[in-house]
């Protein structure tokens, strides 16, 4: 019962939270129960994941390659619990932060079924049940990006629905495709079956068409337009859990399929990944340099740092692997905070453009400093865990001898750096140009600031005792390159 | 609205919802099902929506349509938890059966209660979004 209560926890928060639409106060509490129950169900999952191997549930006992099946193995656990961990600091932080309105048309239940959908990609073993929690996540995503219908909201929001909705027809076609040929979608099935598989070139191709579906999610180059052209339009609170999990659902479909069933031509799909993973972060951090809004700053740093996460990916080594895994779960951590902190600097100043910003330095230290641990983690400087993350994957690049993949990585950390520098100069260090200060709540703040001090010290806890979690990433990375463990924690000894 | 379209529906209206139970109930073994059945429970309060006015039919509902699409996702939840309780993986279906008078032995299991809460989510939604609709 463990493995599937991350799906259920947040869908009965959601219908707790509609009983209680009326009534404003009773759907706060709820919601941040939930968020507490799904956190700490999630980290029961992880631990016992990592004492007792690789969990399955044969929902309504159907047996494996008929019915669904939920499988939980290590890098499950570790995105559920990240899940659960960036859901709670989002709810905090929405009691703090969300306006009256949008509390009032559903904001939480809504939050608890974009949770309900991303736990649930994270935890499938079906590919066709994956498509159907991409669509429980994007169909949720789709309404809290529009809720509140300002007119940016909106046209931020046509585009990104029309490109996933394009990549959900994409995925729902290779996954009819891949039935027709072999005949099952139970992901552990697959991997065995596609072995034998007697068209390896029609294989190849309709791994192509997986790599797009989830490319597009996961906002990989040259498929990424959407992400900066939506991402800043929603309140913070959106943006921040949309940022921290929404792509990552994306990479987390493209390392899975990759790895268990898209493995019989590493030597063309992966090359390829990892030409993808290099522009990718090119064009993500030059899109940056570009910008001069905070929140658009962030999202472009969003799409260059999903490269650094298919870079593992494609030079497919245990190393590079355990690099990518950790590369995720710094990010997720990090990149929500920033976001989070874009919001209170919003708050604080009542803009996002960096060049109306200033002199937040000298108003708010404690915040700057708060700003300075994420950005330099991001931007990859000891001892912050990007640094640990980056160092990893740059590591196996060089085991690989993959030495062009290695210098865009190094080339575009220094590029991030200097546009976190930028944020830091126009936001924080140069003098201020207003006047006045717009009025605070001292109680609001407490929501506020509580999410990002506790993920601020997370982001130096893991880079100062790497230990622990690199042992954590090894081991998920481990059981994706070998993938027996999986497929016969699901099929049993019935093949 | 007409007179004839006010008159049918007050005699349309009960024999909708009774048709939609009659599909609810079929759709174990026959085409049917909570889906279609929510489906035409909803028409049957759109279809009075139109013949008279939003207030009346809301009136009539008694209750609101998002409290139904919770109260659906509650039962069919529940409907999957049941198995817990026979320390089965989540949603296997459980049965037992009760003797009717007249009618004989009728098995009764957690599949139906699962299209019950489908009934009731779909008959919530479409009642939903027909009747804010039908507001503005």
């Amino acid at each position: 019962m463990r493995p599937v209560l991350p799906i259920l926890i947040p869908l009965m928060t959601a219908v707790a939270a509609l009983l209680a639409w009326r009534w404003r106060g009773v759907q706060r509490g709820v919601s941040l129960l939930g968020a507490v129950a799904l956190l700490v169900a999630a980290l029961i999952l992880l631990a016992s994941v990592w004492r007792d191997g690789i969990q399955v549930v044969q929902i309504g006992s159907w047996p494996a390659p008929f019915g669904i099946t939920v499988v939980v193995d290590l890098f499950s656990a570790i995105m559920v619990a990240l899940a659960g961990l960036m859901g709670l600091a989002v709810a905090v932080y929405s009691l703090g932060s969300m306006d009256t309105a949008r509390e009032e048309f559903g904001y939480y239940p809504l939050l608890h079924i974009l949770l309900m959908g991303v736990c649930g990609a994270f935890l499938t073993g079906d590919l066709f049940n994956l498509y159907v929690w991409f669509e429980v996540m994007l169909m949720a995503s789709f309404v809290l990006l529009v809720l509140g219908g300002e007119r940016a909201q909106i046209e931020g929001a046509i585009k990104y629905v029309t490109l996933n909705l394009m990549s959900s027809a994409l995925l729902l076609a290779a996954v009819g495709i891949l039935y027709g040929l072999v005949g099952t979608l139970n992901m552990a099935d697959l991997a065995q079956k596609l072995r034998s598989a007697h068209h390896p070139g029609l294989v190849t191709t309709l791994s192509m068409l997986f790599l797009v579906a989830f490319g597009i999610k996961a906002a990989v180059f040259p498929l990424f337009f959407w992400l900066p052209a939506s991402y800043h339009t929603p309140p913070v609170a959106v943006s921040a859990i949309f940022a921290g999990l929404l792509t990552k659902v994306g990479v987390y479909a493209l390392i899975r399929v990759f790895t268990l069933l898209f493995r019989h031509d590493v030597g063309y799909t992966h090359t390829l990944i990892l030409i993808l993973a290099g522009l990718t972060m090119i064009t993500g951090v030059l899109g940056a340099v570009a910008q001069n809004e905070f929140r658009r700053i962030l999202s472009f740093h969003i799409v260059s740092q999903i490269g650094y996460m298919i870079m593992g990916l494609g030079l497919f080594t245990p190393l590079a692997l355990t690099g990518s895994v950790f590369y995720i779960t710094h990010h997720i951590i990090v990149k929500t905070n920033l976001f989070l902190i874009s919001g209170v600097v919003n708050r604080l100043c009542g803009t996002y453009e960096l060049k109306n910003l200033g002199g937040l330095y000298q108003a708010h230290p404690g915040l700057a400093v708060l700003f300075m641990i994420p950005a330099l983690s991001l931007a990859g400087l000891p001892p912050l865990s990007g640094f640990w993350a980056k160092l990893t994957l740059v590591q196996a690049g060089l085991e690989t001898e993959q030495y062009v993949i290695v210098l865009v990585a190094l080339a575009v950390g220094v590029l991030t750096l200097l546009s976190m520098l930028k944020i830091w100069t126009e936001a924080f260090w140069k003098p201020s140009t207003r006047n006045s200060q717009p009025s605070v709540n001292r109680r609001q703040l407490v929501h506020v600031f509580f999410p990002i001090i506790v993920l601020a010290l997370l982001t130096v806890v893991i880079g100062l005792v790497v230990q622990p979690f690199f042992v954590l990433a090894e081991r998920a990375a481990d059981q994706l390159i070998n993938p027996e463990a999986y497929i016969r924690a699901v099929l049993g000894g019935t093949s | 609205m007409s007179l004839i379209l006010r008159t049918a529906t007050r005699f349309l209206l009960p024999l909708l919802l009774l048709f939609s139970l009659f599909l609810l109930l079929r759709g174990h073994n026959s085409p049917g099902g909570g889906f279609v059945g929510g489906l035409v429970a909803a028409a049957a309060f759109a279809l009075y929506a139109l013949a008279f006015d939003v207030a009346t039919a809301r009136q009539l509902l008694r209750i609101d349509p998002r409290r139904l699409i919770a109260a659906g996702l509650l039962v069919a939840l529940g409907s999957g938890m049941a198995a817990w309780l026979a320390r089965k993986p989540f949603m296997t279906g459980q049965w037992s059966s009760i003797t009717l008078p007249g009618v004989g032995l009728v098995p009764l299991g957690t599949p139906l209660l699962f299209d019950l809460g489908v009934y009731l989510v779909v008959a919530g939604v479409m009642l939903t979004i027909i009747l804010s609709l039908a507001e503005e």
